[in-house]
């Protein structure tokens, strides 16, 4: 052979440019294979629910199913909500709000994990942050651990009266979904 | 041990057959004359008994699904139906969930097996290899099956499972979340959950079948390794694997699967969890979660360690630290029969593994968190310190000079 192995030829393009397109055509038709798996339209179009608020008497809870998650909304006494307002914040493991209707980096504050300053009605996902277990505290007969709001059974986590983690493994506080007041006792979650 | 093939054909049919496909010739080479060293103890016929495992929940696995329905309304009823109306189904059914528990058992003999005699060690890295990832398979589909029983274990397990990923959150915002909602293909455990792990139930045992073809390719290289962890020698060091070995595995097969029989027949549901028998609620967590009997010890390393990213880590880590093994333990005797000190930290080891197990099943509080602690510390110490520290620091007792000597009791040259 007259060319020298080294220098790259024609032949060694045509190679490279092949497999170069063979890998990327590749991973593009990857791609349906993996978004399959995706919560798809008709998942999505679940997304908003509305709820009465008008038979929830003071000091009661219910839960509803919003996106196959449960909704915790408590009717707060007054003595709960001085209770979560009395925290300081240096006690609180979580100090970010986690209200979807705030900034990220609104502080824990009771006032900020209500909507509108309706200190009254707690609304809160019921998925405990650790791994996705539902925290007892809704039922009258129900253990609410030891800050009088929540507490989960699998791997002993407490929430305290705004749904704020104050002790066990929960990294985060229970999220506050987006919502909004449609009438004085009505709500639109999603 | 690789050998020159001794097959000759007895028949004009045969050697036909031989020129075109030599199936017949290499389950004579590997199967009938493969030589074998001749002082194989009993703990050597676990791979046999998890081989004859595979098939019947290959089998019983199989019919199950003429009768399954994978849809979160129908799911729970069409078990119930199988244990009530479907001809034998409550004997396929339970043979397919205590088998889970038998090929699981029959696992953790092996692999202590092979941590005890280092089969592990070179030339076999490759075969470990590939058995801790038959192993990590396994974990896979006996977690996906538990899940299509759509009890509120079942259920339970599958969130808190899926939800380990969302740990990732605390590295890249959102990521977590976004690998949970993927494998969930909805905002929580459903029915789009429920198909994709029943197609996974049915696809990984196949996996697992072509990964064990290879770990018993990888095994026929070098051959068995055996209690002396010495190679075979000479021609008197071996036997052929048939008659001696098919005997003396098909024997322990039938001891074995006695055992199966007793659950099968008179606990079946001894190693499950009532809670399975109430129907999958989403909007209630039952008291007390605990996974099946094989997972407790990842499950109290899980939980041992406060930080849920670490947790997570660490649970991982406890079994993918196995795929290093050839190369943390530092000795070069294979057989703890000859390692005075390391036969003590293996001993430690094995009650360590028992602990955590018990320990998962406990609520993580009070002394159970420490020891679980403790337990957590020493199984990572061991394999990451212990071990490496060992080969420099021990010195190994005399050994045999070869499998023959050993078997007819002549005295390790510098022996008293």
């Amino acid at each position: 052979m007259a060319q020298k192995p080294t220098e790259p030829n024609r032949r060694d393009f045509m190679t490279i440019a092949a497999v170069s397109f063979a890998a990327v055509g590749g991973a593009a038709s990857l791609w349906p294979f993996i978004d399959q798996m995706n919560p798809d339209a008709s998942a999505l179009s679940l997304a908003t629910i509305e709820v009465d608020l008008s038979p929830i008497e003071e000091g009661q809870s219910i839960t509803i199913s919003w996106r196959g998650k449960p909704v915790f909304i408590r009717h707060r006494t007054g003595k709960e909500i001085e209770e979560a307002k009395g925290v300081k914040m240096a006690d609180l493991p979580d100090p970010d709000a986690r209200n979807g209707n705030l900034k990220d980096d609104a502080p824990a504050t009771d006032i900020n994990r209500v909507k509108d300053k309706n200190e009254k009605w707690l609304v809160l996902v019921g998925i405990c942050t650790h791994l996705g277990c539902i925290p007892k505290g809704q039922r009258i007969g129900d253990a609410k651990g030891e800050y009088g709001g929540w507490f989960c059974p699998c791997h002993g986590s407490h929430y305290d009266t705004a749904g704020r983690i104050r002790k066990g493994p929960a990294p985060r506080n229970l999220d506050v979904p987006t919502f909004e007041f449609v009438s004085d006792t009505k709500i639109k979650i999603g | 041990m690789a050998h020159e093939s001794t097959f000759k054909p007895g028949n004009s049919i045969s050697k036909w057959f031989d020129d075109r496909l030599p199936i017949e010739r290499m389950m004579h080479d590997q199967f009938g004359v493969f030589p074998m060293p001749r002082n194989l103890n009993y703990l050597w016929t676990f791979g046999g008994i998890l081989t004859f495992f595979l098939v019947v929940q290959l089998l019983t696995g199989i019919v199950l699904a003429m009768h399954y329905v994978p849809h979160e309304g129908h799911a729970f009823d069409s078990v119930e139906h199988i244990m009530r109306d479907v001809n034998w189904g409550w004997l396929l059914r339970y043979m397919h969930a205590n088998g889970a528990s038998m090929f699981f058992l029959a696992a953790y003999i092996h692999i202590a097996r092979g941590m005890y005699y280092g089969s592990y060690k070179a030339p076999r890295e490759i075969l470990w290899i590939l058995g801790v990832l038959i192993f990590v398979v396994m974990m896979a589909t006996a977690f996906m099956g538990y899940s299509l029983v759509w009890g509120q274990m079942s259920f339970w397990a599958v969130t808190v499972i899926t939800n380990l990923f969302s740990s990732l959150d605390s590295i890249v915002s959102g990521l977590g979340t976004g690998i949970v909602e993927w494998i969930w293909g909805g905002f929580s455990v459903g029915n789009p959950t429920l198909n994709r792990l029943y197609s996974l139930h049915y696809l990984l045992p196949f996996v697992i079948c072509g990964l064990v073809v290879l770990h018993i390719w990888a095994l026929h290289i070098p051959g068995s390794n055996n209690p002396t962890g010495i190679d075979i020698k000479t021609k008197s060091d071996s036997i052929p694997f048939t008659p001696y070995y098919t005997v003396k595995d098909g024997f322990a097969m039938c001891v074995f699967v006695m055992l199966f029989a007793a659950f099968v027949f008179y606990a079946p549901n001894y190693l499950g969890h009532p809670d399975n028998y109430v129907e999958a609620n989403p909007l209630a967590t039952p008291p007390h979660i605990v996974p099946e009997w094989y997972f407790l010890p990842y499950y109290a390393i899980l939980r041992a360690i406060p930080d849920k990213l670490f947790g997570v880590i660490a649970f991982a880590g406890s079994i993918s630290i196995l795929l290093f093994l050839p190369w943390l333990d530092t000795s070069k005797v294979r057989s703890s029969r000859y390692r005075p000190i390391y036969k003590w930290f293996f001993a430690l080891f094995m009650i360590d593994v028992l602990v955590l197990g018990y320990l998962g099943a406990k609520p993580p509080e009070g002394l159970y968190l420490i020891v679980g602690r403790l337990a957590t510390a020493y199984y990572f110490l061991h394999l990451l310190v212990v071990l490496p520290l060992l080969g420099w620091i021990e010195k190994p007792s005399a050994m045999p000079g070869s499998i023959t000597d050993d078997v007819l009791g002549k005295k390790p040259a510098g022996a008293k």
